[in-house]
């Protein structure tokens, strides 16, 4: 530990959550200060001779000039260790069922202090080293059942190595020390509780390409627009277009080990959503509770503006520290536009020099930093573990306008953009990804990998799929000018599987108990039989089965019922085939080869 | 602390004016002005640096000068006396009876900035509110504790539709205390009689707060009139555990007077003029919705807006929507074919409504019905534009079909009068009677259970009345 350095100053300029303190000499960049007589917390900003400029993270209503700022040497720091999991912080790391607590209200007030994690709770540790064995930073000394499916693992901190001289076992809490490491003849002792500054991104040993698949059983998603395990993605959208419920239905099924949810200056009732509804809620790999995975940090668009800076790295650091045991981490972020826009609020504060409306002209710096702290790795340790952060970032630009800054400056470091269009939206398309705009820079390396699981047929299926959606935006503008008659037989095949595909496939209720998550089995098997059936129809239309009653045949309303079936029912959708077969057999006139009128 | 009292102001611009050589002024605190003829205004401090304040008066500068005007920092902030005699009462902007009663005895003094919500110590809101809209309850089901805002604009039938759910607004499981809060904000003198009016003569009014901030009135004063109204809904629905509906009209006018402060403040402006903070502004007033553990009241919100010139991406509607849990759009092409309410359907959204429908809330098809009619209507649509393109000819058989559903739909689901009440189940089977004319097998969006159950009935009666006639 560096040696922390008290500067102590006064207030002399307040506006809104920026505080000027003087008389701050030797204070540092981004350290935590605690002002006023109600001690509420902030960071410095900018450091100006002896005039320091400071983020507040709470409500600055009552202060005035002359009033202490004390500096602690330390910048904004989380703490981690056992206890993160199920816990439902604020912006900066506070748990908000203590503020409830300490406040005695239901309201937030001022000046509360409160620890992250529980000091009195008793954990068991046991040990995975002996005394006497070598340890370098990263490697895992113990472990702790954190919860039901989360096994805590404790790591060397960064920066120490040496030789473990003593490893306890048994009950601890977190401030107990559990090893002693030698190191050069100096000790240290390591406890399970550690700090991490929030800017700075935990190191890792190697960093890896991005090429498994993190599923996440939405369709629209994992068939045409997938994500992979350590990539980054995000959903613009305008508001009403189903942004959140997305992210919510990200971060009960995507297939990762830990869920960190941060809900970033939006609407309190959605966090309460996801506080109630995820104790609730399955876990389709564990069979446990979702909220024993899952880890909420909640800074609602009425709680303090700069507060709601820090959530977001508050957020990373945590999901940095859970890879770093070796876990997949998803972390879902809604939304980042209302982060930009504290930013931007400081900068205007700051009296800096506005870049593109009015934010600041590092936005773009401090988006790819943020989403760069993404990714798949070999972490620090010996045992090359590996470990993987996926984030996904909504972004709500302002009038649904995808050119203004935020959206921009995040589509240039992002990978995958599933674009949410309000006219879907309306016709209550959901989720209202919109398949033609929206892209996937992963598709490709992710074919690979399902096509060895779907016998080489997956990327077949995928690219034929897209291209019939393709074609049949092109065959509208000719629908809309000159009307549906003007169109070929086969064209008319093309526009009735295009809806298909729509309606049946693309089309998923995340509020239907079993529509709400596909497997990638039975998203395999619907596209399978979705396409099937066109290549049947259109052979078919060339033997002279006549249109209508091609279209109408019975098997379509099982087809458009496959979503319905249940995981254990999905082998049903195999046997369609031979029904299509029949039925599309009995409409082709006997010798009616090639006859197309 | 003894009150300190100034007479050096230094500048006066705009709303705001700087008073020189304080000390121990607080930030955000209250500030009495006496003129010298003895008028008072207040104001609150905006900014200190050192022995400088920047304050912003409620009532505007003018008439304010810089020698005998004396300046008092009471050294708290704004705070509204509540009690439960509110109910009943008329109140200007800043909250002052002016329906002639005697002053308010307080119970409490509060801050009218209020504090934010623990999202710990949130309930989720889930009970049906039941306003006798079809197109609100059936479409766009609000629920106890939602933010549900009127997107509407100049010349649509706004007001008549918020006095119409303030009036019929009721919750299905029984009677409980019910009570309304208005807060008008820069609104002429005819809308403000119009609800005054309307509520007296309904009977309403004795349970209603009202709180009016004229067009007239100094705009400066409208940055108060929401928070003071919604702080008198916190204490009724907190302390006094009542059901509080908040109508807030109009938010416009409310940017508007924002707008004009951040610009005498010569802040950077954000889009169109409006203050990069004005997401933040409006949020801390909306997310002073809601239910909280442990209380049975709560406090649900219908924010009304003007959009300027029917534009939904204006910053003001614009932010407004990504805070909201939805939004009512009025149209004004439904209006000028004279449906009231002019609900657009495709585009209003109620967030919550998911968790207030279903079994045991209203009817177990309620979810299956809504989103049926929504995607019945939207091909209904399509399929008229494409008629308006290329004649009723080019359309297929189905096509027909939804082009008829969408018309008769808007007719007969949309349309209904202004005291026309609809209980939730005469709704439901409108919307099922509605489905009769569109063929079963293109009712992809509801379980097969309910269309036999609810469905099935209906096409047999009208099969029979067929074959009869």
């Amino acid at each position: 530990m560096p040696d922390k350095k008290e500067v102590k100053g006064v207030i002399e300029r307040i506006s809104g959550s920026l505080v000027v303190a003087g008389g701050m000499e030797g204070a540092s960049m981004q350290d935590v200060v605690h002002i006023g007589e109600l001690g509420l917390v902030g960071e410095i900003l900018e450091v100006n001779g002896d005039k320091a400029s400071i983020q507040v993270y709470e409500e600055t209503s009552g202060l005035m000039p002359g009033e202490p700022v004390v500096s602690m040497g330390e910048p904004l720091s989380v703490e981690l260790g056992p206890g993160i999991i199920e816990q439902f912080y604020d912006g900066i790391q506070r748990p908000l069922e203590l503020i409830e607590k300490a406040a005695n209200s239901h309201f937030i007030s001022r000046g509360i202090s409160v620890p992250a994690l529980d000091r009195s709770k008793k954990w068991k540790f046991e040990p995975k080293v002996k005394a006497g064995d070598e340890v370098i930073a990263g490697d895992i000394l113990g472990t702790v059942q954190e919860t039901v499916v989360v096994e805590h693992r404790i790591m060397v901190p960064n920066g120490i190595k040496g030789k473990v001289v003593k490893i306890e076992s048994g009950e601890h809490t977190i401030e107990d020390v559990i090893a002693v490491i030698e190191d050069n003849g100096k000790k240290y002792n390591v406890c399970m509780l550690q700090r991490w500054p929030v800017r700075k991104p935990r190191p890792v040993k190697t960093r890896l390409a991005p090429n498994v698949p993190m599923t996440t059983g939405q369709r629209v998603v994992d068939a045409f627009f997938p994500v992979a395990l350590g990539g980054t993605a995000c959903v613009p959208g305008p508001f009403g277009s189903g942004k959140t419920v997305i992210q919510h239905q990200f971060a009960k099924w995507a297939q990762a080990q830990i869920v960190v949810y941060v809900g970033c200056g939006e609407r309190g009732n959605e966090m309460t959503d996801v506080l109630l509804e995820f104790p609730e809620l399955e876990d389709p790999q564990s069979g446990q509770p979702l909220m024993k995975r899952t880890t909420l940090i909640a800074n609602t668009s009425n709680m303090p503006v700069a507060a709601r800076e820090a959530s977001v790295y508050t957020a990373i650091t945590l999901a940095e520290y859970y890879r770093d045991m070796g876990y997949s981490v998803a972390l879902m972020a809604d939304s980042t536009s209302r982060w930009a826009e504290a930013l931007r609020e400081m900068s205007g504060r700051l009296e800096e020099m506005p870049g593109e409306e009015g934010y600041p002209a590092y936005l773009g710096t401090r988006l790819a930093s943020f989403y760069e702290r993404a990714g798949r790795c070999i972490v620090n340790g010996k045992d090359g573990r590996e470990g993987s952060i996926t984030v996904i970032g909504a972004v709500s630009p302002p009038g649904g306008d995808l050119s203004e800054p935020v959206t921009q400056n995040t589509l240039r470091v992002t990978k995958v953009f599933w674009g949410l269009d309000a006219n879907l939206a309306y016709q209550r398309h959901f989720p209202a990804i919109n398949w033609l705009s929206s892209y996937s820079l992963y598709t490709e390396r992710l074919d690979a990998y399902w096509n060895e699981k779907f016998d080489d047929q997956w990327s077949g299926l995928r690219v034929e799929a897209m291209g019939l959606l393709e074609q049949e935006d092109q065959l509208n503008e000719v629908v809309r000018l000159v009307g549906i008659d003007a169109l070929s037989r086969d064209e008319r095949m093309v526009m009735e599987t295009a809806k298909s595909l729509r309606e049946d496939f693309l089309h998923q209720n995340a509020f239907h108990e079993i529509d709400t998550y596909a497997s990638m089995d039975k998203q395999f098997k619907m596209l399978r039989t979705i396409v099937n059936f066109h290549h049947l129809g259109l052979d078919a239309l060339h033997k002279g089965a006549p249109m209508a009653k091609l279209f109408n045949l019975p098997v379509r309303e099982q087809i458009a019922r496959m979503r319905y079936l249940e995981e254990s029912q999905i082998d049903q959708i195999d046997k369609l085939d031979d029904v299509i077969k029949e039925q599309i057999n009995a409409i082709i006139p006997v010798g009616g080869d090639n006859n197309a009128a | 602390m003894l009150p300190r009292e100034y007479r050096t102001i230094s500048s006066l611009s705009g709303p705001l004016m700087m008073v020189e050589k304080t000390s121990d002024v607080r930030y955000d605190e209250l500030v009495e002005i006496s003129l010298a003829n003895g008028e008072k205004r207040r104001g609150r401090v905006l900014e200190i640096e050192s022995d400088r304040a920047l304050v912003q008066v409620f009532e505007g500068t003018s008439g304010i000068d810089s020698e005998d005007t004396k300046v008092r920092f009471v050294g708290k902030v704004l705070t509204l006396p509540v009690a439960k005699d509110m109910l009943g009462r008329v109140f200007n902007g800043r909250g002052e009876p002016i329906d002639g009663g005697a002053p308010l005895i307080a119970e409490q003094n509060l801050d009218i900035n209020g504090m934010p919500m623990n999202p710990f110590s949130r309930d989720y809101p889930s009970e049906f509110i039941q306003t006798g809209i079809s197109t609100i309850d059936g479409l766009n089901p609000m629920v106890r504790g939602q933010k549900l805002p009127i997107f509407s604009a100049s010349g649509l039938p706004h007001n008549r539709m918020a006095a119409q759910i303030a009036r019929q607004a009721t919750v299905i499981s029984g009677h409980e205390d019910f009570a309304v809060v208005f807060a008008a904000m820069g609104i002429t003198f005819e809308e403000a009689s119009f609800f005054m009016e309307d509520f007296r003569r309904t009977g309403a009014l004795q349970r209603t707060v009202l709180y009016i901030n004229l067009a007239d009135d100094p705009a400066i004063e409208r940055i108060s009139t929401p928070r003071i109204a919604l702080t008198a809904a916190e204490y009724l629905a907190f302390e006094c555990n009542m059901h509080v509906v908040v109508i807030l009209t109009d938010l416009t006018n409310y940017c508007e007077a924002l707008r004009e402060i951040s610009a005498a403040r010569k802040e950077v402006p954000g889009r169109r003029g409006y203050p990069g903070y004005l997401y933040t502004d409006l949020a801390t007033m909306y997310e002073r919705a809601g239910r909280l553990k442990g209380k049975s009241g709560s406090i649900t919100q219908i924010p009304i807006l003007t959009m300027p010139e029917d534009d939904k991406t204006h910053p003001i509607p614009d932010l407004t929507g990504y805070i909201t849990e939805g939004q009512i759009i009025l149209s004004r092409s439904l209006h000028r074919q004279g449906i009231y309410p002019p609900v657009d359907v495709m585009p209003s959204l109620s967030r919550l409504k998911d968790k207030g429908i279903g079994k045991d809330k209203t009817r177990e098809d309620h979810a299956d019905l809504m989103n049926q009619l929504f995607a019945a209507y939207a091909r209904g649509k399509e399929a008229k534009e494409l008629a308006v393109i290329l004649g009723e000819g080019a359309l297929s058989d189905e096509d027909k079909a939804f082009a008829k559903f969408s018309t008769v739909f808007e007719d007969k689901y949309i349309r209904q009068g202004e005291y026309e009440n609809r209980t939730i189940q005469e709704t439901l089977e409108l919307g099922w009677n509605l489905l009769t004319m569109i063929p079963t097998k293109e009712l992809k969006r509801i379980r097969d259970a309910y269309i036999e159950k609810y469905l099935k009935p209906l096409l047999d009666k009208k099969a029979d009345n067929e074959a009869n006639s």
